[in-house]
């Protein structure tokens, strides 16, 4: 493979070239399903291609096929070139690339257990036991399951010496539990909405999480919360579980954080950001307990987004995003590293497959847990009045990232250090900083779990990238809660 | 090109290979390229191209699929050799039909041709020429411009071991730009097989225009509104509730129709059809089991009349507790791909002319106080059965007062009941083919609606 991309490197660079790069990709995933007793989705898949970015005339060019025969290969490079020329004719300045040490390098996701090398049936038989324990509650009208692998393999060669090659595994595994009766339809899921847990892990992943043993507790919760009272719509105490946390985390830090938005780059889709470069070391952005990094080295977990090495072969890195409250830290990528005075990409571009251009993305933002020791129940226990929010049910927030809406799947109201009631439909709406520095309390390491949030949609064409956000429970003060159903 | 010569050509090897009791085959890929542009700049221009086969196997009431993008004789094998493995671990589905064959289903309906040559040949020299144009338009006004302008051919087929066959190609092309000022936006977005129907300027014009119609926007309070919703607003909310209109969607008891099929659930001056053949659709005219798609009265008058069914929800609707309240069962052409946890869909939605279509100009003409919404972004859904969605208003927010625009205004976040809104609606202007960025494509009027529900405003 790695000569394939090298016949690419030589047309670009005989044709005039400034910068190339190729990354071969091998991309092979897995997908199971179960729906009510019956398998809903059973299929494999593969993609194999070649994409070819390069720097002619000052602008960017990128063309991707999936023909690796070499004449294919080499038109493939030729017309990126062409496209480069085609950009230049619209350009304000020439692109420059923050400098990057080529690296020689192979490097594997640990992995335990091959997900793709586990029995198929034996997989189908374990999701309809869990189908199985979930419709066993009366009232449950709905169980979904799935389970998911990824296997990306690719090989990445620059003009500039790079040679690397890297082996990427995933695993995801989840389910739901719906109830519908009257004029209403409940919800709850584990270890996570949206597809549950998803870590770059083998298979192992899923013997970690206890998922026949949750079942029938989530299908009981769901069925409960047809009869729960609706949370109450005021100004609240709140504490977030871990998950929602970590969703919390993605959509009002690590979106703002991405340096393409704040210069303008996803303006006409993803937006921009209210973090304008002026607020780098100066804006408050949570309180004096909150410190966030984005950290793509295997040090920091399995998250999705760990790797070795981004999709322009600059090393993992941590990043300090928000250090004890103050914003420290963006998102960068090699074109855009010198625009906060950086001499090095924070190495975060990374691309959904061969076929597209890599951008900035989230590796791993991640919120440092409490130095004190603190668990969930005692973090419960100091909270005189509030509410308790688990699994998110929706999320929304502006086009800059500030005002968001969070719905959750329950609530339990808490008194006197007690969860009491449980609460149907609970929401919780705020403004990015005044949310963030609201915080008062978090949760010590052995609460800590870094989740996994394997559809995070950007760009055009839009791509579909996996990130990772360690997430303890924490508590914020004063959150306006409910607005979600206010005058609906 | 991939083509259907070609196409039957790989289908025949693969049938070879298999020894399933059944098999089938869909294609679909292409050539396709996006020029992006930002601070007055192409920064991302991309090209690809790319052909999926994607095999299903069926061994009794056993069925799975593997998916490739190499034609080559050992990946072929590979990929039925996947599907197959798979098929045959699966516990038997009592509800898994036999493949249709291809006379199964009502007639086709006609579809226009959707294939430009002016289109596909579209080069990077011919986007940068425009975005050119486009980027002058923001500097003729002193703004900022980020936008795309992309273009593809693509191909989509199916063949079956029953005989059925069918192919479609198509061109596509899209513009979209947003214009920034120092504290405002405009967007404007239009999409078409044809690219000659899209005018690169007039939409760069009108995105300027609203960027700098909107400068210094001012905060009002939250609160319920009369607003006026341009197309790809009403686009991008009701998209949200399509997917409720499959038949397995009511089996699942995920819908919000559940118990409303039949009752006056939306105002009376609603009428939604899907019509895959409407002059101002796009796709193809089959679905994912190869069921020529029919075209289906969704909403009559307020009363959802219709659902979409694919082949096997169709025959579990007939025999359940359900058959007698949800009107016509037959299968439709809307199914995905088999197998999936969906089912099916309307894809091809076409709002009905109102009796006196109104311009947006002459629904501000009659609005004593409102708000003019450009577009609007990140809806998701906070209740499955009200239907209640969240989301912002983006790039281009207006106050209306006296019949007159008066300023922008700082972005709201909304919470609003679709079944709310489409009871709401006093009045509508011609259905055109709009694009936003929540929903799929669809041809729907801008929409002047009572008691919008907007929840806050944030500070921009």
């Amino acid at each position: 493979m790695r000569d394939i991309a090298s016949w690419a490197l030589n047309v670009a660079t005989l044709r005039g070239t400034t910068y190339a790069d190729a990354r071969v990709a091998d991309d092979r995933s897995r997908a199971l399903s179960t729906k009510n007793g019956k398998v809903g989705h059973a299929s494999d898949s593969e993609s194999l291609g070649i994409g070819v970015r390069v720097i002619a005339d000052g602008a960017w060019g990128f063309a991707a096929s999936d023909d690796l025969s070499r004449a294919a290969v080499e038109a493939t490079a030729a017309r990126a070139v062409d496209i480069a020329k085609a950009s230049a004719r619209v350009k304000q300045h020439d692109i420059q690339l923050a400098p990057e040490k080529p690296a020689t390098a192979e490097w594997t996701t640990p992995c335990k257990i091959d997900p793709f090398a586990t029995s198929v049936e034996q997989n189908i038989d374990l999701l309809l036991k869990i189908d199985s324990e979930l419709r066993s509650v009366r009232g449950v009208t709905l169980a979904e399951a799935n389970m998911n692998f990824r296997r990306e393999e690719q090989w990445f060669v620059s003009s500039e010496g790079a040679n690397i090659h890297q082996t990427k595994y995933t695993t995801g595994v989840g389910y739901a539990a719906h109830a519908f009766a009257g004029s209403e339809i409940q919800k709850r899921s584990y270890p996570n909405s949206f597809g549950g847990q998803w870590q770059n892990k083998g298979y192992e992943l899923i013997g970690e999480l206890k998922l026949v043993e949750n079942a029938r507790r989530v299908g009981e919760e769901a069925v409960a919360l047809l009869k729960a009272e609706r949370c109450p719509e005021g100004v609240f105490t709140i504490i977030l579980d871990g998950s929602q946390l970590g969703l919390q985390i993605h959509e009002s830090v690590g979106h703002p954080i991405e340096l393409d938005r704040v210069l303008g780059m996803e303006a006409n889709f993803a937006g921009t950001s209210f973090l304008t470069l002026d607020k780098l070391r100066t804006l408050r952005y949570g309180s004096e307990l909150v410190s966030m990094v984005a950290d793509a080295r295997q040090e920091h977990g399995p998250g999705l987004g760990t790797f070795a090495f981004d999709d322009e072969g600059v090393p993992a890195q941590c990043t300090p995003i928000i250090t004890n409250g103050l914003f420290t830290g963006y998102l960068s990528s090699r074109e855009t590293a010198h625009t906060i005075g950086a001499n090095r990409s924070g190495g975060t571009l990374r691309a959904e497959g061969w076929n597209r251009l890599p951008i900035i993305r989230m590796t791993n933002v991640s919120i440092l847990p409490g130095k004190k020791p603190l668990t969930r129940e005692q973090l419960i226990a100091s909270t005189d009045d509030g509410i308790y929010m688990e699994t998110n049910r929706s999320w929304s927030i502006d086009d800059k990232r500030y005002n968001f809406q969070f719905g959750c799947e329950a609530g339990w109201e808490i008194k006197n250090g007690k969860r009491t009631r449980l609460l149907k439909n609970p929401s919780y709406s705020g403004l990015t900083t005044e949310f963030w520095n609201s915080l008062d309390a978090i949760c010590s390491r052995d609460e800590w779990v870094l989740w996994g949030t394997p559809h995070c949609g950007k760009g055009q064409p839009q791509q579909v990238m996996g990130t990772g956000h360690g997430a303890a429970p924490a508590r914020f003060a004063g959150v306006k809660v409910g607005s979600a159903y206010k005058g609906t | 090109m991939l083509d259907k010569d070609k196409a039957s050509e790989i289908f025949e090897q693969i049938k070879k290979y298999s020894s399933a009791d059944e098999v089938e085959i869909l294609f679909y890929g292409g050539k396709s390229a996006l020029t992006r542009f930002a601070n007055n700049t192409i920064h991302q221009n991309v090209a690809e191209e790319n052909y999926v086969v994607s095999v299903r196997t069926a061994f009794g009431r056993r069925t799975a699929r593997a998916t490739t993008n190499k034609f080559d004789d050992e990946s072929l094998k590979r990929v039925v050799q996947a599907a197959e493995s798979l098929s045959k671990v699966q516990h038997p589905d009592p509800d898994l039909l036999p493949m249709p064959d291809a006379g199964e289903g009502a007639r086709a309906t006609p579809i226009p041709g959707r294939y430009f040559a002016e289109t596909a040949a579209i080069t990077p020299e011919g986007r940068a020429g425009a975005v050119k144009k486009i980027v002058g338009v923001a500097a003729k006004h002193k703004l900022t411009s980020a936008g795309i302008f992309s273009t593809a051919e693509s191909v989509e087929g199916i063949f079956n071991s029953r005989g059925l066959a069918d192919w479609h190609t198509q061109t596509s092309s899209e513009i979209s730009t947003t214009m920034l000022a120092t504290d405002s936006s405009g967007w404007q977005k239009a999409n078409s097989p044809n690219v000659a129907q899209l005018d690169a300027v007039k939409l760069a014009e009108i995105a300027a225009r609203k960027a700098l119609e909107s400068a210094g926007p001012r905060e009002i309070p939250a609160g319920k509104y009369t607003v006026i919703l341009e197309p790809a607003a009403v686009l991008d909310i009701v998209g949200f509730m399509f997917f409720d209109f499959g038949g397995l969607a009511i089996l699942d008891q995920r819908s919000f129709l559940n118990n409303r099929v039949g009752t006056q659930i939306f105002g009376e001056n609603i009428n939604i059809w899907d019509d895959v053949g409407h002059p101002l659709q796009s796709g193809a005219p089959f679905d994912g089991e190869g069921m020529r798609r029919q075209r289906v009265h969704l909403v009559e008058n307020g009363v959802v009349k219709r659902l979409v069914y694919a082949r096997a929800s169709a025959e579990k609707m007939k025999n359940s507790e359900h058959k007698d309240k949800v009107g016509p069962i037959e299968p439709t052409g809307h199914g995905f791909p088999i197998p999936n946890e969906m089912g099916e869909a309307p894809m091809n939605i076409v709002f009905d002319a109102p009796r006196e279509p109104k311009t947006v100009d002459q629904m501000i003409a009659t609005t004593d106080r409102g708000v003019l919404v450009t577009r609007l972004w990140y809806i998701r859904e906070v209740d499955p059965y009200e239907k209640i969605l969240t989301g912002m208003t983006r790039d281009g927010t207006f106050y209306v007062e006296k019949g007159k625009i008066h300023h922008g205004v700082r972005n709201f976040r909304f919470n609003e009941s679709l079944i709310h809104m489409l009871s709401n609606v006093e009045e509508m202007g011609t259905p055109v083919r709009a694009s936003g960025e929540e929903s799929f494509d669809m041809v729907v009027p801008a929409m002047k609606v009572r008691e919008f529900n907007f929840t806050e405003v944030t500070k921009f």
